[in-house]
Parts: C-alpha cells; sequence; structure tokens
C-alpha cells in the first residue's frame, strides 16, 4: 500500500471565456472508499467530474494519479488508465442493444483476418455482457435488447455494469440516483458499496445529503467553484456541511486559501 | 495498493464483476422485462411490408398495361433502380447517424464531368477524341476512373469534416455542396467554344462494358455490382466495428462521444463513403449514357432520401437497414416508369414521390412515439 491517494486533484481552476467554472478546487479519491463531492447548483462539480473523466481539460492546477501528474486529452485516455465515469445522463446508446453498449468505443474483434477487418464478434460480447448482468444481478431477459426498451433503472444499472465491467482504479458517478425511485436508489446505493469493497476508488456526485452520509467515506463540499471543505464522514455534521453548501460558513476561510 | 499502470485498456477482462471481487448482493439491481426487440422485429416487418407495395405497384401497371412487364422494361427498372440503389447505400450510411447527403446528385453530376473530361484530354488529340477515336482509350478510361471516384471521395470528405469538425447541420452543409458541385459541373463542361459540347462522348470500349456490358445472366453489369455492393454494405453495416458505431453515431452522438467512440472520424467516413459511392455510379451513369447529363441528376438526392426512408430507415438516427434500402429504392423508379406506360404526366411523379417521402417519415414518427409510449 502506497500512501498515495488514487486521484489527488490540487488547485485545478478551469474558466469558460470569462466565467470562472472552477479555482482552487480539491478533491482526493482513496482507494476502497467512496468520496462524495457535494455542492449547490453551480458550485462546479460537473465541471470537476468532467475534468477528471477526460471530457474537459483544466487550466490550472495538478491532478495525481497514484502520485503521478496527468492530464487526459479525451475520455479514452482517462479510461486507459482505470478511471470510468457514469454519466448523470448515462451515455448509453438508446437504439442499440445492452451488450453494444456495454462495449461501445471498444468493440470485441473476431480473431484473425476478419478481425483485422473490423469484423465483430458478437457472440463473445454478448457472452461477456450476459455474464456481467448475472455479476451485477441486473434482471434482463436478453442482452440483445435494445436499451430504449428498458425501463431507467435497468438503464441505470447497465451504465454502472459499463462502468464496474471496465473501471480498474476510479468509478465516477454523477447524480447516480437522480433519476430512480427509493427501491432503485437502494439497489444502487448497495452496489456502490460492494464496489468500495473491491478496492475501487469511487467518486460521486449527489444533491442527496442522506445518500452521501449513508456511503460516503469523504466529503467534499464545492462552492463557486471552490473547495470550501474536506472532511471524513466522521467528522461530518449534516447541518455543517448545509451551511458549507450555501456559504453560510467558511467563505473566509476559502478567501484565506 | 501498488497497481500496474497499463495504457491499453484490458479488453478481455470483462468478466470485471468477479475479478473486483463485486459479489452479487441481496436482490436484482433491477426487475426482469419480457419486452421483445419491437426494433428488429418492426425494421424486419417494415422491409417486408415495402415489398408487398412493390408487388402491388408492379402488378397494378402491368395490368394497365400489358407493355410495363416487358422485359426491356423490366431491365430499365432494375437498371434505373441500381443505380439509386448504389446511391441510396451511402445515402443509408449517413442518414443512420441522424444526418443526410442532398449533395449526392450533384456530386455524381460533377464526378462524371470530371471523369469524361479527363478522358477526353487524356485519350489522344482533340480532333481524334471528338470524333469518337481514342488512341489512348485504356489509359484514359483508366484515368477517367480514377478521377471520378477521387472527385467524389473529396466531396464527400468535404462535407463530413463540415460537418464533423465544424459541426454544421449536415442539411445545410450538403444543400451548399449541392450547389457547389452544380455549379463546377457547368463550370467545366461550358468551359470550351461557345455552342460546342466542350465534353465529347466516352469511348465506345468503356460504354460497351461497363455501360451495356452483359456480366451474368444477361444481366446490365450495373445491377450486378450494385447487388454486390449492397450485400458488402449489409455485412459492413450489421457485422462491422464500422457498421456498429454508424448506428451508436446516429442513436447518440454525445453518448458515443463520451464513450470513447472516435465521433469525428466516423462521421468524415460516412461522408466520404457517400461521396464515394457517389462517384462510383457516375462512372456507370457515363458508361450507360455516354456522357453526362448536367441537369439530370438534381433530384437524385429526393429518389434516393425516398428509397432510404421509405426502406424504414429513421431520418432521426440510429436504425436502419440496407434490405430495406434496397426494396425502398424500387417504389420511386417503379413509380417513374408506371406512369409514363399508363400516360400520366411525370410531374406527378414527383408529386407522388413528395408525399410518399413524408408519409415514410409520418409512418417512422408514429412508430417512435408508440414505442416511446410502451415502455
Amino acid at each position: 500500500m502506497s500512501a498515495e491517494p488514487v486521484i489527488k486533484v490540487r488547485n485545478v481552476s478551469r474558466r469558460f471565456g470569462h466565467v470562472v467554472a472552477l479555482r482552487d478546487a480539491n478533491l482526493i479519491a482513496e482507494a476502497g472508499q467512496v468520496s462524495a463531492l457535494v455542492g449547490d447548483n453551480g458550485a462546479g462539480k460537473s465541471t470537476l467530474i468532467k475534468i477528471l473523466s477526460g471530457a474537459l481539460q483544466h487550466d490550472e492546477g495538478e491532478i495525481l494519479l497514484d502520485g503521478n501528474p496527468v492530464r487526459f486529452a479525451s475520455p479514452h485516455q482517462a479510461r486507459d488508465l482505470g478511471i470510468e465515469t457514469v454519466y448523470q445522463d448515462l451515455a448509453l446508446a438508446p437504439s442499440l442493444d445492452v451488450a453494444s453498449n456495454l462495449f461501445l468505443g471498444r468493440e470485441l474483434r473476431c480473431r484473425g483476418i476478419l478481425g483485422f477487418l473490423g469484423f465483430l464478434d458478437d457472440s463473445a460480447m454478448h457472452e461477456r455482457a450476459q455474464r456481467e448482468m448475472e455479476n451485477l444481478r441486473v434482471g434482463l431477459s436478453s442482452v440483445r435488447q435494445p436499451v430504449l426498451t428498458l425501463s431507467g433503472g435497468q438503464r441505470q444499472a447497465i451504465a454502472v455494469a459499463r462502468a464496474t465491467a471496465w473501471g480498474r482504479r476510479v468509478i465516477i458517478m454523477d447524480e447516480p440516483t437522480a433519476a430512480l425511485g427509493v427501491r432503485e436508489t437502494d439497489k444502487v446505493l448497495r452496489l456502490i458499496k460492494r464496489i468500495k469493497e473491491s478496492g475501487i476508488a469511487v467518486i460521486i456526485v449527489s444533491h442527496s445529503l442522506p445518500e452521501v452520509f449513508s456511503v460516503a467515506d469523504r466529503i467534499t463540499i464545492l462552492r463557486l467553484g471552490r473547495t470550501v471543505r474536506q472532511m471524513t464522514r466522521a467528522e461530518a455534521d449534516m447541518s455543517e456541511v448545509v451551511a458549507f453548501m450555501t456559504g453560510a460558513a467558511g467563505e473566509e476561510s476559502a478567501e484565506k486559501k | 495498493m501498488s497497481l500496474a499502470r497499463s495504457n491499453r485498456p484490458s479488453r478481455h477482462s470483462l468478466t470485471g464483476g468477479s475479478k473486483h471481487g463485486v459479489s452479487a448482493g441481496e436482490g436484482n439491481l433491477a426487475t426482469p422485462t419480457k419486452a421483445p426487440s419491437r426494433l428488429r422485429l418492426l425494421a424486419q416487418s417494415s422491409s417486408l411490408y415495402i415489398l408487398v407495395v412493390e408487388i402491388v405497384l408492379l402488378a397494378f401497371f402491368s395490368f394497365l398495361n400489358p407493355n410495363f412487364f416487358s422485359h426491356s422494361n423490366l431491365t430499365n427498372i432494375a437498371w434505373d433502380t441500381s443505380e439509386t440503389l448504389l446511391l441510396a447505400l451511402g445515402q443509408t450510411f449517413v442518414i443512420i447517424t441522424a444526418g443526410i447527403d442532398l449533395s449526392v446528385g450533384t456530386v455524381l453530376m460533377l464526378s462524371g464531368v470530371v471523369a469524361s473530361w479527363v478522358m477526353a484530354q487524356t485519350g489522344g488529340s482533340a480532333t481524334e477524341v471528338v470524333s469518337g477515336h481514342f488512341p489512348n482509350a485504356l489509359v484514359a478510361i483508366t484515368l477517367g476512373i480514377g478521377s471520378g471516384l477521387l472527385v467524389g471521395i473529396v466531396a464527400g470528405a468535404i462535407n463530413g469534416c463540415l460537418v464533423a469538425w465544424l459541426r454544421l447541420p449536415p442539411f445545410i452543409v450538403t444543400l451548399g455542396t449541392f450547389s457547389i458541385a452544380l455549379g463546377c459541373g457547368d463550370l467545366i463542361s461550358s468551359s470550351g467554344a461557345a455552342g460546342q459540347p466542350t465534353i465529347p462522348p466516352v469511348p465506345e470500349i468503356f460504354a460497351n462494358t461497363i455501360g451495356n456490358g452483359n456480366l451474368l445472366f444477361g444481366l446490365p453489369t450495373l445491377v450486378i455490382v450494385s447487388a454486390a455492393a449492397s450485400f458488402l454494405a449489409h455485412i459492413i453495416l450489421k457485422h462491422t466495428i464500422f457498421g456498429r458505431r454508424t448506428y451508436a453515431v446516429g442513436s447518440s452522438l454525445e453518448s458515443s462521444r463520451l464513450a470513447g467512440v472516435p465521433v469525428a472520424r466516423q462521421l468524415i467516413l460516412v461522408y466520404t463513403f457517400a461521396g464515394f459511392m457517389a462517384g462510383l455510379t457516375a462512372i456507370f451513369d457515363l458508361a450507360r449514357f455516354h456522357v453526362t447529363d448536367i441537369q439530370g441528376h438534381s433530384l437524385d438526392n429526393l429518389n434516393t432520401i425516398a428509397a432510404v426512408v421509405i426502406g424504414g430507415t429513421s431520418l432521426f438516427g440510429g436504425s436502419g437497414t440496407i434490405s430495406g434500402t434496397v426494396v425502398g429504392a424500387f417504389i420511386p423508379v417503379t413509380l417513374s416508369y408506371g406512369f409514363n406506360v399508363i400516360g400520366v404526366s411525370s410531374f406527378w411523379q414527383l408529386v407522388a414521390i413528395g408525399v410518399i417521402i413524408i408519409l415514410a417519415v409520418l409512418v417512422d414518427q408514429l412508430r417512435r412515439r408508440h414505442l416511446a409510449s410502451s415502455i
């Protein structure tokens, strides 16, 4: 075990024209832990998530992966380093079937000359998708169903399954339960705990503080693009977190940084 | 915890669940459903349905005028359908990406003009060529075909780059290149002395082999080629990474991008393929008619779009089949010949095609609404 956290975000900033979406954002994600990223609308949560997943690039600051500075030019690079993201809108292709979605962007080729010509190994993909669905207990009659025939919870499960299937180090989830009912939310939260127990660093963005307090080991609070507070769940208190989120507390300490 | 750094995605580790020890917890993550693949069923039924319509049309016109069912008429229908189909194959890929290519017809024309111009320039001296004598026929034909295909490829690549990199709407981009190709074709073909047909007809040997040649079973070369091309296009669409990503990009561009599909490259390749098919069609069109008709291809885009949407490919992207397009390509051509033999003005054909396109899109809309509401 090295002492370095899997992900360490240090004073990262990002501007869009004149709008500063992030300034001096900090975040730590440890292996086998869930780090929650909370904040009000416009706090910069999505921007930070997109930087970590390679969909956006940061202007200043650094991101350390196992202590090594990294910069992702594309989602591809982040994924090659074992960082998977479950986007809020799930990033699924609705008219493709479940297996194709699981392998979207990394389709399996046939062996030999056919593979060289770009032929798909559909049976291998179906078989592995089937196994993946069984591992996560996603109840599907067939992995050949188009995603658009599935319910919201099933789609969420597919997106999570894709991330866990490929993520080796970090799985980022943006509002993983926002579109779900109570029962499905509960299942996703249990799944997050199982993923973390397997030694992966999980980062979740959530609006729901009870949910954050039930799964997170660390809580990072963003406000107006800054990290105003990082704490472990043990030290956290829900009313204090709300105070930091809304700016009722902690403004001065942030200014001092 | 030391993790080995690897820049390669671990392709063959998709059994990740067990690898990470993510054991199955209590309860299913989602409740099982038995929804059949409605999309697939509908897609299959739609090409069958269109086939029935086509047979009804053939029977109807033959009933009204037995000449319609003559060998020569049917051969002409097969011939024209093959030409529409070759173009429509590229159009199918483009429409599956939720795009559209309005420029296919005029790019075909430009490719043909350039091909015949190159053949005339390289075939022999000006007087020889005008009198139909090509001393360097083989070289001229080779260069002509090559340049015709190249024009198609370049035009398609330009469409693709504008759509993919500048993120301009395909409708506007290809409307622009439609006009540009039409203008360029006019410019090249009218560059000579006033009143002179500046580009003489193609070498006879080219017309007699590729144009009016019969490859197999007395079928024109073009029919064989378009059948083979359709089969190939079907295989590519259904069984290759290129095809799968064509569907993915059309189904959701943003999701595909986030999932790591190189969307810009995919779009550029798809539009380039459509351009190449326009160039290829131009070669056969030129060989068949000996010269390229400048004004005669302005509505080819309409016919190919009709073929594709009648065939059940959705203008909203993400779904469609080659088999549908193959059957769909017969409809506009059959109507055209049918109206001709029963003495209805060809202008009515335009009216009919317009109505059919709108109806086909309406059916697609209703199908989507039905799917959305049935979940």
